[in-house]
């Protein structure tokens, strides 16, 4: 496939990631990235995480978002380094860095959410 | 209020010079005096051989787009007066080579605009004896916003994706070609698909969304372009999962 | 510069000034534009974040509860406060162009924008709330 007929499902994945991110991000990281660290907040137990882990429908959401967003981050980072510093003629480095690493990034996340108990 | 208004006006002349200068001209304001009737004053009565277009006078004809103190705007819809004592810095559009003074080059422009094949297209004309189409107002209004474009090219002087790469189709283009896709007369999607969908097509917009902002007629290129990807990309899906689908 | 007709073209140098790289520098809705793409580098962040407190969930108790000290780091909670503000700022942002793709019509009239948005943002509320409960209600 050439880059011109991947771009449709190139920008469906960004938008998908986009939605994921804006609906589930923000709660998120106010919780486990300020309120529990600054004690606004008390964290769950342990035992309360994996159970709430547990849930399949959890760990394919889990997926989802952590894999869209990287797409997401991919292809919106990789416009922004063609317009924002203006080094489209880098593009065959920039599109590997950007889409190899949000392919990466996703195994991991398969794989963490795999090996969960 | 003062009399008079300092426009500094962008000079090139390539023929003497290679780079733009400003010249300061002081100009009368009354209130009902637009940026265009100035430049008039100017060509007319202190230096005649300042270069510009303009023709309607009136924000139809799509000649008068310059930039006015950093922003883009239609000269003869630009108030002196908005301007308080001045000064008023008039220069050429954005993002296009600069013929002469405040003169820019369009011809890609209007290439970009015949390219999208702005016209119905049907696969089988229907006989005259059919009558005429008939649409009704709901479905003129689909379309009716994208049909309001004046050309005056100032989305694409607004378009940092145009400014650092003049091969992109541009706003105003994609916004005709959806002023013809959503027309129900028109049976030529298809056929923009494989245009619009190039490497230099939709798929290089940002949604800065900068055109929508300066669009003197609220045509709204940006809201053409991202229903136009949302489109696309749902065709592209449906092609790869259904691909016996009838073009 | 002769064609055989017998006059000579006549093509002026235009002038094409180079785009600065600080464009976006230039209109207060350009820097906008800009930082709600950078946004993007925030919600990479946020996934790396995330998995590192899966990976610890899965380790075991002592793993996690590492994991929480760790996220009071002042870097790490730094990172995290800026972090909040670009993510939110992104969701807003995002929420707010929904309307501009999504043309909907229904019983032959356009919906306005605000009624196309505005099921966004309430989906997002109640999302939230969901995940607050989930994580911390009784």
């Amino acid at each position: 496939m050439t880059t011109r007929s991947t771009e449709p499902f190139l920008w469906l994945a960004f938008s998908a990631g986009g939605v994921l991110a804006a609906l589930l991000i923000p709660s998120l990281l106010f919780l486990f990235g300020v309120a529990f660290p600054l004690g606004w907040l008390h964290p769950p137990e342990h035992a309360r995480m994996l159970t709430v882990l547990g849930y399949p429908l959890t760990r394919l959401i889990v997926f989802l978002l952590c894999t869209l967003s990287l797409f997401h981050w991919a292809h919106r980072f990789r416009y922004t380094l063609y317009d924002g510093l203006q080094i489209k003629h880098l593009n065959e480095l920039i599109n590997p860095f950007c889409y190899g690493g949000a392919i990466v990034g996703s195994l991991v996340a398969g794989y963490l959410v795999l090996q969960l108990p | 209020m003062a009399d008079t208004i300092t426009m500094q006006v962008a000079r090139y002349r390539p023929e003497q010079e290679d780079e733009l200068t400003y010249q300061e001209y002081e100009v009368p304001c009354p209130p009902e005096w637009v940026v265009l009737d100035g430049l008039n004053y100017i060509k007319d009565e202190l230096d005649g051989s300042l270069s510009y277009r303009s023709s309607c006078r009136m924000g139809i004809c799509g000649s008068c787009g310059m930039t006015v103190n950093g922003e883009l705007k239609l000269t003869c819809a630009t108030f002196l007066t908005d301007y308080g004592s001045g000064p008023v810095r008039v220069e050429p559009m954005n993002n296009f080579p600069v013929v002469r003074d405040l003169v820019v080059e369009m011809g890609d422009f209007m290439e970009k605009l015949t390219r999208v094949k702005p016209w119905i297209i049907r696969k089988e004309e229907k006989p005259l004896s059919n009558g005429e189409y008939r649409q009704t107002p709901e479905e003129l209004e689909q379309y009716k916003p994208y049909s309001m474009c004046i050309n005056c090219m100032l989305c694409y002087a607004a378009c940092p994706v145009y400014g650092l790469d003049p091969d992109f189709v541009g706003p105003a283009a994609i916004a005709l070609a959806q002023r013809y896709n959503l027309d129900g007369r028109d049976e030529g999607a298809w056929e923009r698909r494989n245009i619009l969908s190039a490497h230099d097509g939709i798929w290089g917009c940002t949604f800065v969304g900068e055109c929508t902002e300066v669009c003197p007629k609220n045509v709204d290129p940006a809201g053409a372009i991202q229903r136009y990807k949302l489109t696309a990309a749902m065709d592209s899906l449906k092609s790869l999962l259904m691909p016996w689908g009838e073009r | 510069m002769n064609d055989g007709a017998g006059y000579t073209e006549y093509h002026p140098r235009w002038l094409r000034p180079k785009m600065s790289t600080y464009w976006w520098l230039k209109r207060r809705r350009y820097l906008k534009f800009i930082l709600r793409e950078l946004s993007c580098i925030f919600v990479a962040w946020f996934v790396i974040f995330f998995l590192l407190l899966v990976r610890a969930v899965g380790r075991g108790d002592l793993a996690y509860q590492r994991f929480l000290e760790w996220s009071g780091n002042p870097l790490v909670l730094t990172v995290n406060i800026i972090s909040l503000l670009f993510v939110i700022f992104h969701a807003i942002t995002w929420f707010n162009l929904a309307p501009k793709a999504i043309a909907l019509r229904i019983r032959g009239r356009g919906v306005p924008p605000f009624w196309i948005a505005a099921p966004n943002f309430l989906a997002w509320a109640f999302v939230s709330a969901f995940v607050v409960w989930l994580m911390i209600g009784r």
